[in-house]
């Protein structure tokens, strides 16, 4: 039976009353207490800085040459607080709210709350390391609005706030590691989570340079190992971006919880062709200022399609801003589901404006001019001609979004300034992840689960700028209480050794796996199978879902599997630097998580946030839950097959914030 | 298009290396540089051969993880991209391009064209941080006004990616540009001013141990960043190093 550990009492006294409540351990003894962490990017970073610099001994593990190259890296628009420095009536229980709402009433609503609650601190702290957020004239820091909201919380610098964010939790980790509290083991890879008399207890790492398998015993291991968006082969995360090690921790016997619970980002640049790897994300912000249509008329869609109409020559009576139609009062700025599907729809129906009829305009046009008028005054011109309204316009703009439009242009070799970009919905994050309680410890004890790689804030649709938010609210204010917690039963422990049977064990079948794929006798590349993997995952367990795709795809999955294992050919030795190996073991993995997202999204008889069934929807096509029968977590568990996964409920209480039908009109 | 590939095999640090020819045919120009590496390795795959290291990941300019050398350019040719922005819209069909590593002692390589950058970690530990802790205890983040001037140019500073093209770049193999960004960051901030003496000469140290060159003011670091990392970082950089050192500490 899964125990959440909710702290009794008001919501809003909840998390100090815990902290008020929980053990602690004592400076000299923290000094023998050892803790790995897997993941250096916000959340590990930050847990693994903070948990050294209170005195805990910490292993840090990335598969990256340096921590500094996390995914959080590559995270654009910002991050949320509730500060209110607009003034415009944010407070901590509206971020609370907001993000419950936007979760489609699917979170845990104590996590959610506590999240909102540090989130204020979060930014204090940043700034005091260092992090160049931007600043309006007056020197105070700035705020921009993300989709899903009606106030200004979103702290950001440019279109890098999640490498800013990043350097500075690196910065942190970096101090660790110079006074030798922190050891950091780059180039590694998590392969195998040990279990010692019913505990979690280390972990079994490869060295990926030499090939070497090492055992690493701890008192506690976090995983901050991020989300499995790559399962779809196409996405917006990195290329090494993996779920292997909380499918191992899965595997032991940690839960997986909400799996089909995935994001697609409205605002990507559109796939251009078949060689194509990843998905590149522009941010939410754009959407900001940025308008999103398509033209209302088949034929004119056509035209453009067909490169005989230019969309700037598209009279504005014949387009359709479709968001600001259907959603008038949040317009462009829908949380990311809705503006997905909305897209979708729209392509669906014909109207979509590339070649492939898979893309929408986001059109800076209007933010142009209005900018450019609000510069003119500000610099005194009279009456300032169209081209100079234009030209002024344009400088604002890059001022905001430069960074981005430059990406975009060098990536389509259009240029965003003189005509609408194209953007259509890509893989971008997963809500669901590791279940854990509120102490973000999974099922399995001393295994605990941070950042995207646990399921617990989000619900069924994560709001933008949140994602920054929760890897730095777990990592620098919450595990650092509450493994506290747990620790202090290992005061007396003394290291834990490696050459227990379980490390002999887990070593062994993490290096006979090695072996067979290096005998393997087969024919095909890793990535053959990755591509065809996410061809299934997309059409059929990706933006709309219906019971009829998802038993296909099951079964699909389930003979590329074994197609997988017989005929996948990895070059070279275990011994060395091996690229393609360090993928197999990636894509093996993927390849059972994606049976248990289909076996997930089926059992799901509803539509939530980003899990949008065919079968459940209103008659104006939005997402239709069902209260009376999920207001749950699926929590899966692991049985030796994803098909035959348990699953186990965790009932969500609401008792601050009433179930209602998610309405952005 | 159809394109003759020579690239820098070595088999590990010890190994002398060589470059070695591939043709590679049925190129798009949408694709990225990168992607046209895939398509060379999944053919050296299927016929068993041994695939191309390169070191990737984020495939969006901002990681920093891809390095490669091409037609004796950090990054290739063009101006403010990473080799993953690269697109082969930048060459033409028939064309010979050479592909390295990064090039410089103190970035040793691991495998083909992928080598080990450490170096800039260990610069970065030596002092490259605000001696906070994260408890979160701090001053309310408005409660000290920056001037809109000063933290653009640090945030201008920070968007350094480490990848080492600098280094890569410069005939002395010299990492001034990557840790004179790190020390401007911090050196333009309030919160950087406790530790600004201290900071610059541990990190000077330390780049010097790793074995990097020495700067001599030819600015090649600053065209070939990726991020336009402003050569005046060097000048500040310098400037304090100065200070600090006349102040003895």
């Amino acid at each position: 039976m899964l125990e959440s550990k909710i702290p009794q009492g008001p919501i809003a006294e909840k998390w100090t009353n815990h902290k008020n409540s929980i053990r602690l351990v004592n400076p000299a003894n923290k000094r023998l207490i050892d803790v790995i962490v897997v993941g250096t990017g916000l959340a590990g970073s930050s847990a693994a800085a903070s948990l050294a610099e209170m005195g805990y001994n910490v292993k840090a593990f990335c598969f990256q040459d340096s921590p500094r190259r996390a995914h959080s890296i590559a995270a654009q628009g910002g991050i949320n607080a509730a500060k209110n420095y607009q003034n415009d009536g944010d407070s901590t229980y509206r971020l609370f709210y907001d993000t419950v709402k936007g979760g489609d009433y699917r979170s845990r609503e104590a996590n959610v709350y506590r999240l909102a609650e540090v989130s204020a601190n979060i930014i204090d702290q940043c700034v005091a390391q260092g992090v160049p957020f931007a600043r309006d004239y007056g020197g105070l820091l700035d705020n921009r609005s993300f989709g899903g909201v009606q106030v200004s919380r979103t702290f950001y610098a440019k279109g890098q706030t999640g490498q800013q964010l990043l350097l500075g939790a690196y910065s942190a980790l970096s101090r660790q590691i110079s006074k030798g509290k922190v050891q950091l083991f780059n180039r590694h890879e998590m392969m195998d989570v040990v279990m010692v008399d019913g505990k979690c207890r280390g972990i079994i790492a490869r060295n990926l340079v030499t090939g070497e398998v090492e055992r690493h015993g701890a008192h506690a291991v976090v995983l901050a190992s991020g989300g499995y968006g790559n399962v779809f082969f196409l996405s917006t995360n990195a290329m090494g971006s993996n779920v292997s090690a909380a499918w191992k921790a899965h595997k032991k016997g940690a839960h997986f919880a909400n799996p089909s619970f995935t994001q697609i980002h409205p605002t990507c640049i559109p796939v251009s062709g078949s060689h194509q790897s990843k998905l590149t994300l522009m941010s939410e912000s754009l959407r900001n200022d940025g308008r999103i249509w398509v033209p209302k008329k088949k034929e004119d869609a056509l035209a453009i399609r067909e490169g005989r109409l230019r969309p700037v020559d598209l009279a504005e009576e014949d387009r359709d801003y479709y968001l600001e139609r259907r959603y008038p009062a949040f317009g462009n700025l829908v949380p990311r589901d809705v503006a997905s599907r909305a897209a979708k729809e729209r392509c669906d129906a014909g109207f979509g404006v590339n070649e492939t009829g898979e893309a929408v305009f986001l059109d800076y046009a209007s933010a142009i001019e209005r900018y450019g008028k609000t510069e003119a005054n500000i610099q005194g011109i009279d009456s300032p001609s169209k081209a100079q309204i234009t030209e002024l316009g344009k400088a604002v703009v890059k001022a905001k979004y430069g960074n981005l439009f430059d990406m975009y242009q060098q990536i389509t070799a259009d240029n965003p300034y003189e005509t609408p970009m194209k953007i259509y919905p890509a893989v971008h994050y997963t809500m669901g992840g590791l279940w854990v309680d509120y102490n973000l410890m999974t099922a399995v004890p001393g295994l605990y689960a941070a950042g995207e790689a646990n399921f617990s804030d989000h619900g069924a649709n994560r709001l933008g700028a949140s994602a920054l938010m929760q890897g730095l609210a777990d990592g620098y204010f919450v595990l650092p209480y509450t493994i506290g917690d747990y620790l202090a039963d290992d005061i007396r422990t003394g290291p834990i050794s490696t050459d227990h049977p379980a490390f002999v064990e887990a070593e062994k079948s993490v290096t006979e796996r090695i072996n067979h794929f290096l005998n393997n006798n087969g024919d095909t590349p890793v990535d053959d199978f990755h591509r065809r993997l996410g061809l299934i995952m997309w059409n059929k367990c990706g933006m709309a879902r219906n019971a009829e795709g998802l038993k296909e795809a099951i079964q699909e999955i389930r003979a590329l599997r074994e197609e997988f294992w017989q005929k996948v050919r990895v070059p070279g030795t275990g011994d060395q630097y091996n690229p393609e190996l360090d993928k197999a073991g990636r894509v093996a993995d993927f390849l059972e998580l994606g049976e248990l997202m289909c076996v997930d999204a089926l059992a799901r008889e509803e539509s939530c946030g980003g899990h949008f069934r065919e079968e459940h929807q209103t008659e104006e096509g939005e997402a239709l839950r069902n209260d009376e029968e999920f207001t749950f977590v699926s929590a899966w568990q692991y049985t030796g097959d994803p098909s035959e996964a348990k699953l186990e409920k965790e009932e969500l209480v609401y008792e601050n914030i009433e179930l209602k039908q998610r309405s952005y009109k | 298009m159809n394109l003759t590939l020579k690239i820098w095999r070595q088999n590990g640090p010890t190994d002398k290396g060589r470059m070695e020819t591939y043709p590679v045919s049925g190129i798009s120009e949408h694709m990225s540089f990168l992607e046209m590496m895939d398509v060379l390795n999944d053919q050296l795959v299927r016929d068993g051969k041994d695939p191309i290291a390169f070191d990737h990941d984020c495939r969006e300019g901002i990681c920093g993880m891809c390095s490669m050398f091409i037609n004796g350019e950090a990054h290739g040719p063009g101006r403010g991209v990473t080799t993953c922005q690269l697109h082969m819209r930048s060459f033409k069909d028939g064309d010979t391009i050479y592909i390295e590593p990064w090039r410089a002692k103190a970035f040793p390589v691991i495998k083909d064209l992928v080598v080990d950058r450490s170096a800039f970690d260990r610069v970065i530990q030596a002092g490259g941080y605000v001696s906070v802790n994260t408890s979160g205890n701090t001053i309310d983040a408005n409660a000290i006004p920056i001037p809109k001037p000063d933290a653009d140019e640090a945030f201008n500073a920070a968007t350094c990616i480490g990848c080492g093209a600098c280094v890569a770049t410069c005939k002395n193999a010299s990492a001034m540009l990557f840790v004179s960004a790190k020390v401007s960051q911090l050196a333009l901030l309030p919160q950087g001013q406790p530790e600004r003496d201290i900071r610059v000469k541990r990190m000077v140290e330390q780049m010097d141990k790793e074995g990097f060159g020495n700067c001599t003011n030819t600015g090649a670091c600053e065209v070939e960043c990726p991020k336009g990392i402003s050569l005046s970082n060097i000048a500040r950089m310098n400037r304090d190093f100065l200070s600090a050192s006349l102040k003895g500490e």
